[in-house]
């Protein structure tokens, strides 16, 4: 049974002069523990998807469904990550992780010793009191992991949350929030433009037209290759294979849209 | 030997740093002396009109007869009560109105003419109108110091309100948050340093405003003796006023970028 559906989703950004239409009818649906990527080139509306499963833009046409049940306001087991991790620079690590049980009044002390745990998971057991801008940005990104995680969201929403960190710092992120969703058995939809990133994580990648935003292919990852860890992963032969397919995906959209201009 | 050296710099660092301030203070001292000097000799040698521009000495003379029988401290306390209060009303309501404008993007798109208007008019040309409404006393003076800062505050804040990352209230609303969530948790602290800097801003416009208002109403006050004073050609009493605004008019200046560090330091 399918987790999330899109159903003909479009959605038009309007201005005095006209209007662009970022999406044009998506429709997928997600597994409950699937973990699918979105690929695609800049403007191709990746984010405005996740937006709009988050609640927190509304698509112009078209219908989302979080268990068979319409998202019509920002549904609190969802939890979103950005490309940043903006955390509060004047509040503690703490305080930011205890941000969203706080805004929502679930906050008790046994929230706090699970956020204390979760800190000490991601390998962060003596950060609590300190600030943000004491701690370098893999650090922070596992800090916003947990804020997002630390409301036991169903659902999770990934906006190239590994795109602002070094490349050794991003594998062992990856590795790290594989091993906790695969653990905590959670759905995750992650956007990217990072081909090895989308095959590492996921078990099924999107590829995207951009101008309006649509979707072109679904790659199947293989079955080998979903229960490694995202590092082993790059090292397996399959991954190749599909790297090259996908590569060849998208470089095809790319020459087909030189023609266009 | 390595420690030792290291030290060593720090310490030249150091000494350097301070040498550094005292030259400083020296040019500082010097300028305000030679100033002095100056004004007193070319009083004396009438290279400027003595009775006009008095004299370092006539002005400190009245100053200590003034302090010492203490007739001047009641128009010190009056201007600085007024500028205090028109300071802090015109503060406190120009981040209130800013709160509006964020709160109701209407509001603001309906307010911004007159906004516009009221920022680019001279406030001090309100003054007849201020008497008129509030009558000639203190009030129309304290107005006065509020309306000149009130919109540049206004201004200031609610820019510093928009100027905030909305990635924050993007984060925020994933939780679920409310618009005066939003406002507490991201909003105000982000904004708060443009806040504060709004502060020493506005002490100067205080001072501009409670001045002018004296000027123009009322019947004590540093303002009220600098008028006096050119109306009477007392002029060593419109410099000893001068004076005491410039001390006064610094001191608090000083005060409020203490508060503005002490704020700074504990809540970022």
């Amino acid at each position: 049974m399918s987790f999330l559906t899109l159903d003909h989703v479009s959605h038009h950004y309007f201005s005095k002069n006209g209007f662009t239409k970022a999406l044009d009818n998506i429709s997928l649906s997600v597994k409950e523990g699937e973990f699918i990527s979105l690929l695609g080139p800049s403007g191709c509306g990746k984010s405005t998807i996740l937006s709009i499963i988050a609640g927190i833009m509304k698509q112009t046409a078209g219908d989302v469904f979080l268990q068979q049940k319409l998202i019509s306001n920002t549904d609190l087991s969802i939890g979103y990550m950005l490309q940043q991790d903006y955390l509060f620079p004047w509040k503690t690590i703490i305080d930011n992780v205890l941000l969203g049980p706080r805004i929502q009044n679930q906050f008790t002390e046994e929230t706090r010793s699970r956020a204390l745990e979760l800190l000490d998971v991601v390998g962060l057991p003596n950060v609590a009191e300190k600030y943000p801008s004491a701690l370098s940005g893999g650090m922070r990104q596992r800090v916003a992991l947990v804020r997002t995680l630390i409301n036991n969201p169903k659902l999770l929403l990934l906006d190239e949350p590994f795109s602002a960190l070094d490349y050794q710092t991003k594998l062992k992120l990856e590795n790290l929030v594989a091993k906790l969703f695969k653990t905590y058995h959670k759905t995750a939809i992650l956007v990217t433009h990072d081909i090895g990133e989308a095959i590492a994580m996921s078990d099924r990648v999107f590829i995207m037209n951009a101008n309006p935003g649509s979707i072109a292919k679904v790659f199947e990852v293989p079955i080998e290759l979903r229960n490694e860890t995202p590092i082993l992963v790059r090292k397996h032969q399959k991954y190749q294979l599909l790297f090259d397919k996908i590569w060849e995906e998208l470089d095809k959209k790319e020459s087909a849209s030189k023609v266009v201009f | 030997m390595k420690q030792k050296t290291d030290q060593h710099l720090f310490e030249d660092y150091n000494r350097q740093l301070k040498k550094e301030k005292k030259v400083v203070l020296t040019w500082q001292l010097a300028i305000l002396i030679f100033f002095i000097a100056l004004w007193e000799i070319a009083s004396r040698f009438y290279w400027i009109d003595p009775l006009l521009f008095s004299s370092p000495t006539k002005v400190i003379d009245l100053l200590i007869t003034r302090f010492a029988n203490g007739s001047i401290f009641s128009h010190v306390s009056i201007t600085l009560f007024e500028t205090i209060l028109g300071f802090i009303i015109g503060t406190i309501g120009g981040i209130l109105i800013a709160i509006m404008l964020w709160t109701s993007a209407r509001f603001s798109k309906v307010m911004d003419p007159y906004l516009v208007v009221f920022n680019a008019m001279p406030k001090v040309a309100l003054g007849p109108i201020l008497i008129v409404a509030f009558g000639p006393g203190y009030f129309s003076i304290i107005a006065m110091g509020f309306i000149i800062s009130v919109i540049v505050t206004t201004l200031v804040v609610y820019s510093a309100f928009n100027e905030v990352d909305p990635n924050y209230e993007k984060v925020l609303r994933s939780f679920g948050a409310s618009k005066s969530q939003i406002f507490k948790e991201a909003i105000f602290p982000a904004a708060l340093p443009a806040m504060i800097s709004t502060l020493k801003v506005n002490v100067g416009l205080s001072w501009v405003g409670v001045i002018v208002g004296e000027y123009l109403v009322s019947k004590e006050g540093l303002g009220y003796l600098i008028i006096y004073g050119f109306q009477v050609f007392d002029f060593t009493l419109v410099m000893a006023s001068l004076v005491i605004i410039a001390i006064l008019a610094a001191i608090m200046y000083k005060i409020v970028e203490r508060i503005e560090t002490w704020l700074i330091k504990h809540t970022t």
